[in-house]
């Protein structure tokens, strides 16, 4: 299973280990990352799972347009909830951004 | 027992006081009392991928068991509180527990509406508002083939669409002359009738019950004013919800349908706010008007602005309501209220299953349906939160993104 490291708001960092199958966003939220709030659970509908991932990968069509609701958005921003995590995420770096 | 904040109710609002306050730092005791036996859990999926089975139950958990435990969060299920005494700053529990209370925040959410016709209990009659009420119907579902969903609304017919997928035959009944008519503008409805009927649904307007037919248990049918029988063995009713809110009222509470608060979730009664589901409020998106809003996007934002209310950093509820609902591959996303809207401009071509429909009233956008077509969706909720005056044709015209019309706010 994937190791992730999450960096939070105030900077610290903290590596877990995720299932696969399921979604980051269901992932940062069942290790308590409390700063994903993810409202809408994982339908592509508030983007407030917005996170940055290290390495950088491509946001799909939808995502792309959603992301356009956060003011934080960077090149390396995703959708956590349109993330199924597989072993291949192995040593992800993912990084909360500022609240919106 | 004492608790510093109790939290009555523990579905989507409920469970982000919590969660929200602990963000904040917030080192007092919080309970969280339910009436329900599970874990907080959302509610969207009941309808959508928990019916159909494509979530489990853990999947659907707003957060993990561990987590309350870590974060200090008492977990009160299956109590309900049936009376409070805001004097004494007390709620007693059906069972005759009392538990004492520093601030109390209810957030009870509401009770789905039942059948008031003969026949409406009889076996085989089914709503949909709670993880039993979902694990009832599927559990029944392997020895139906007809099922007859009564109310066209957002849950009526996100079930029908979920058992039509699983090879259901359905019958959907409508009173109104449209499907969500108390939501959305006449071509929304239009075209989302025209998909349910594409996919095989039966469904009528106009159509008044008369009664649930049975054999004494179980039942066998709906009979319309008409005289119609429909042969069913399985009734979805999504016909709206009663808010929770008789013991608050009972306490003396402001309110009716639902429990008045201001702009910081204060109810009429100290140390009481309410929020989510319940919380008649007067909505800036809605001329001010007091409303009641049924949302995740309602429930979660309330409760955020009580956590910083209660942490000191009292912040006006204000947020713009949205909303989604996923019918077959299509996705809904609404952002704003419709209600009172004076003129609709249809944005695309509904016949190729992305489109939008941008509400004016008195010449400001307040709202978009957008259906497959999210940068609508996130550009639109400017002009939503501008209140931006735009000319309808040009909001029409799909070689103009939306947010190039923002300027003109
Ligand atoms: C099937 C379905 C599909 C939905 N789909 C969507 C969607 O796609 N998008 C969207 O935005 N919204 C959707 N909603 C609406 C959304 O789920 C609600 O707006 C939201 O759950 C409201 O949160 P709440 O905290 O106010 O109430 P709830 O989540 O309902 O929580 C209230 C809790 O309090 C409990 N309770 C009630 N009275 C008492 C009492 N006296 N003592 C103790 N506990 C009590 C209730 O049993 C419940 O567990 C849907 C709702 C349903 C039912
Ligand atoms: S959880 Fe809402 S978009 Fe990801």
């Amino acid at each position: 299973m994937p190791i992730i490291t999450v960096v939070s708001r105030d900077g610290t960092g903290r590596a877990v280990e995720m299932d696969t199958g399921t979604t980051l966003m269901e992932g940062l939220r069942d290790h308590g990352f409390d700063e994903v709030l993810a409202m809408c659970g994982g339908c592509c509908s508030c983007a407030t799972c917005h996170v940055y991932v290290e390495p950088a990968s491509t946001a799909t069509e939808e995502e792309d347009a959603l992301l356009a609701l956060s003011a934080h958005r960077r090149d390396n921003s995703r959708l956590s909830c349109q993330i199924t995590l597989a072993p291949d995420h192995d040593g992800l770096r993912v990084e909360i951004p500022p609240e919106d | 027992m004492q608790h510093d904040v109790l939290i009555v109710g523990a579905g989507h609002g409920g469970a982000q006081v919590a969660i929200t306050l602990r963000q904040r730092g917030y080192t007092g005791g919080i309970a969280l009392v339910g009436d329900e036996p599970e874990l907080p859990y959302e509610r969207p999926p009941l309808t959508k991928d928990y019916l159909s089975g494509a979530k489990p139950f853990e999947r659907i958990l707003i957060r993990p068991a561990a987590f309350w435990q870590a974060r200090g969060v008492t977990l009160l299920p299956g109590r309900r509180v049936a009376a409070v005494d805001a004097a004494a700053h007390t709620v007693t529990t059906a069972g005759g527990e009392v538990f004492g209370y520093g601030q109390l925040v209810w957030a009870a959410g509401g009770q789905a509406r039942r059948l008031a016709c003969a026949g409406g209990d009889l076996a085989g009659v089914h709503t949909v508002r709670t993880r039993a009420d979902a694990d009832a119907l599927r559990a029944e579902l392997p020895a139906v083939e007809r099922v007859v969903v009564i109310g066209g609304g957002y849950v009526g017919l996100e079930a029908a669409a979920v058992l039509r997928a699983a090879g259901k035959s359905v019958v959907l009944l409508e009173q109104a002359d449209r499907v969500l008519a108390r939501v959305a503008g006449e071509a929304l409805s239009r075209f989302y009738e025209d998909e349910h009927r594409a996919q095989g649904v039966d469904l009528r307007l106009g159509a008044q019950v008369k009664d649930i037919v049975g054999d004494g248990r179980q039942v066998t049918g709906v009979r319309l004013a008409d005289g119609t029988l429909i042969p069913a063995q399985m009734v979805v009713a999504g016909i709206g919800i009663t808010p929770a809110v008789q013991p608050l009222l009972a306490a003396g509470a402001e309110g009716g349908d639902g429990v008045v608060v201001d702009a910081f979730c204060r109810t009429s009664l100290p140390d009481i706010r309410a929020i989510g589901d319940c919380a008649l409020h007067a909505n800036a998106y809605a001329d001010g008007r007091r409303i009641r809003l049924e949302s995740v996007q309602n429930a979660n934002d309330m409760a955020i602005t009580v956590a910083k209310a209660l942490t000191g950093a009292a912040d006006p509820y204000h947020a713009v309501p949205w909303f989604w609902s996923n019918q077959y591959d299509l996705k809904l996303q609404t952002v704003g209220l419709s209600a009172g809207h004076d003129a609709a401009v249809l944005r695309g071509d509904p016949a190729a299953r992305s489109f939008s429909i941008v509400y004016f009233r008195a010449g400001r956008v307040v709202a978009l349906d957008c259906v497959n077509a999210i940068r609508d969706y996130t550009q639109g909720r400017a002009l939503v939160e501008g209140g931006a005056r735009c000319d309808p044709a040009a909001v029409a015209d799909i070689s103009v993104p939306l947010k190039d019309l923002a300027a003109g706010a």
